[in-house]
């Protein structure tokens, strides 16, 4: 088991298996399929995304550097959160982006119900370590254990 | 952050839960930046990434409905993207029925809501909003509370504007509370480059081609291009906007870029040169070899890699009056080389309403005709957003609608043979 430190962009305390990806998350091309089309395993549509593409993110520990691409983003995991089809969690290997941040705030200010905690600054060694299908645990302070 | 006693009284409630709520997500959003303060919106108009009533996005329809039931308005008038659907775009009955009675039958209840919101007016539909026929150009140093990442970038870079690139619905709250958060791409610490990108091609380079590269490398980093001005000139003319609006469109789908500096062209980089570079700043060499690697490594996924292109798709962002006009000239010549009298894969071109107007008054149009393209005014992106167009064989020389969309990557020369019949397809 190995701890990061991060910082907590929105709260929250969750344990989840880890998907992980390396490249940027292009958070539209990744749900929109998904989310419009009912995929109950809300499996990841990005054709560029050679890590993630066909994989679910359904109450999974997503592990990324940041998100990319259109400026829908935001409102994507918005919907995403409101749907329940959102990940557990999304653990930012670099400082968080304004696209997912607006998404991360706009679902803990305007969704009732539904936690996603994220959290940022977890440094490149957080991603070269954690691995699909470890155990991801965050705790309230930013604290991540991944084993 | 600290706030103005306005700010303050706005996010204590004093008028209203849902403007206090709008204000502290301003606030939330802007402390995951460690923004010290919120600042003034300066332009005249805002500008909306979402335009589609898709009934799968109901969460954003009820958010607008809080807004409006709590008599909430958008303090600037404003454009918004691309409508989804255009009768003169080819579909076939399949799709007319998803389109219309499974996915965007939210439209007519959106629009009405935008325009209850602040819509410019009925025509303020395109990515491209700061073309002059369509009248939402900010001035330089203007703040922006703009989404719509080709705009944002747009922008940032040839107008130099301020603006972050925020997600929808964060657009719109800017507005209505007259205010966004300081950080980032509004700074100009921000607004310095760490990547110098040298460009070392042995012939111009294909706009969106070019882009994706930069994307893809830099990520959400400003990147300083030093060599692209011999390509593409020392002046914002026409021709030279077109290729930055194709050019930054790629780097902020293919990437995450939100501005970016051009050596002896683009605004800031005329003013202030490589006192632009931030120390330290990494280095990316783009010469003939890494352009075709890109492009090479794009993946096809049609169910049929080799199967004949069906539809093409030219305008992901909306393509200028100047544009419209080459296209229509390239088109005609390489029909006649080609001995044929009209496009030999059905295609369509892209533009704004207002873009489309003006192209109507000039002769132009009708030779366009002639040869059987289409012209539209809807989103690409949208129309093919389902998983019927997933079968079916599109090409198109947008790299945005490449990385949303099933769509294959062809230059506008590959673009051009293709569809008039050249024999390389």
């Amino acid at each position: 088991m190995k701890q990061f430190k991060g910082r907590v962009v929105t709260p929250g305390e969750v344990t989840a298996e880890a998907v992980v990806t390396k490249e940027g998350f292009n958070t539209l091309a990744s749900l929109q399929m998904a989310l419009q089309f009912g995929d109950k395993e809300v499996k990841c549509g990005d054709q560029s995304n050679k890590e993630l593409y066909g994989k679910s993110l359904l109450g999974k520990a997503l592990c990324l550097p940041q998100t990319i691409g259109s400026t829908t983003g935001g409102l994507v995991l918005y919907c995403a959160c409101s749907m329940k089809k959102n990940p557990a969690c999304m653990l930012f290997a670099n400082h968080i982006d304004s696209l997912a941040a607006a998404g991360a705030v706009l679902a803990d200010v305007w969704v009732d119900g539904v936690t996603m905690p994220v959290v940022d600054s977890l440094g490149e060694e957080f991603l070269n370590y954690v691995k699909d299908g470890m155990t991801v645990t965050v705790k309230a302070d930013g604290t991540v254990e991944v084993e | 952050m600290i706030l103005t006693k306005e700010q303050q009284a706005i996010l204590d409630g004093e008028k209203g839960e849902t403007l206090a709520k709008v204000m502290k997500t301003l606030v939330m959003y802007g402390d995951a930046f460690e923004a010290e303060k919120l600042v003034p919106i300066t332009s005249k108009y805002n500008h909306l990434v979402t335009s589609f009533g898709l009934k799968v996005m109901s969460p954003v329809y009820d958010l607008m409905q809080q807004l409006l039931d709590a008599g909430v308005t958008s303090g600037q008038k404003f454009s918004v993207d691309p409508r989804p659907l255009d009768k003169n775009v080819p579909e076939n009955l399949l799709q007319n029925l998803v389109f219309n009675k499974f996915m965007y039958t939210k439209q007519s209840f959106y629009e009405d809501q935008l325009e209850k919101l602040g819509l410019m007016d009925q025509n303020a539909f395109t990515c491209t909003c700061y073309m002059d026929e369509v009248g939402n150009r900010p001035q330089k140093g203007d703040v922006l509370s703009w989404a719509e990442s080709s705009a944002v970038v747009y922008a940032n870079s040839v107008l130099g504007a301020r603006c972050n690139r925020n997600s929808g619905i964060i657009d719109i709250m800017g507005s209505i509370v007259g205010y966004v958060p300081y950080f980032g791409l509004l700074t100009d610490e921000g607004r310095k480059a760490t990547w110098v990108v040298k460009v070392q091609t042995t012939k111009k380079p294909e706009a969106q081609l070019l882009g994706s590269a930069i994307g893809m490398k830099v990520m959400e980093d400003v990147p300083y291009v030093i060599g692209l001005d011999r390509w593409i000139g020392d002046e914002l003319n026409d021709s030279a906007c077109a290729y930055l609006k194709d050019f930054g469109a790629a780097t902020a789908s293919n990437g995450a870029v939100g501005l970016y500096h051009i050596a002896n062209l683009t605004p800031e980089a005329v003013e202030l040169g490589e006192s632009l570079i931030a120390e330290g700043a990494r280095e990316y060499i783009i010469d003939d070899a890494e352009l075709e690697r890109v492009q090479n490594n794009y993946p096809v996924i049609w169910k049929d890699p080799n199967a004949s292109p069906k539809l093409c798709f030219v305008g992901c962002p909306h393509l200028s009056l100047e544009q419209l006009k080459t296209w229509t000239e390239n088109i005609e010549a390489e029909l006649k080389k080609n001995g044929k009298k009209q496009v030999t894969v059905k295609t369509v071109f892209t533009a704004a309403p207002a873009v489309l107007a003006a192209f109507e008054k000039t002769e132009y149009a009708a030779r366009l005709k002639a040869t059987g393209v289409i012209t539209s005014y809807i989103c690409p992106l949208m129309y093919m957003n389902n998983p019927l167009c997933k079968k079916m064989p599109v090409i198109t020389s947008s790299n945005k609608l490449r990385t949303y969309t099933s769509a294959r990557y062809y230059t506008d020369a590959q673009i051009l043979k293709t569809i008039t019949g050249g024999k390389d397809q």
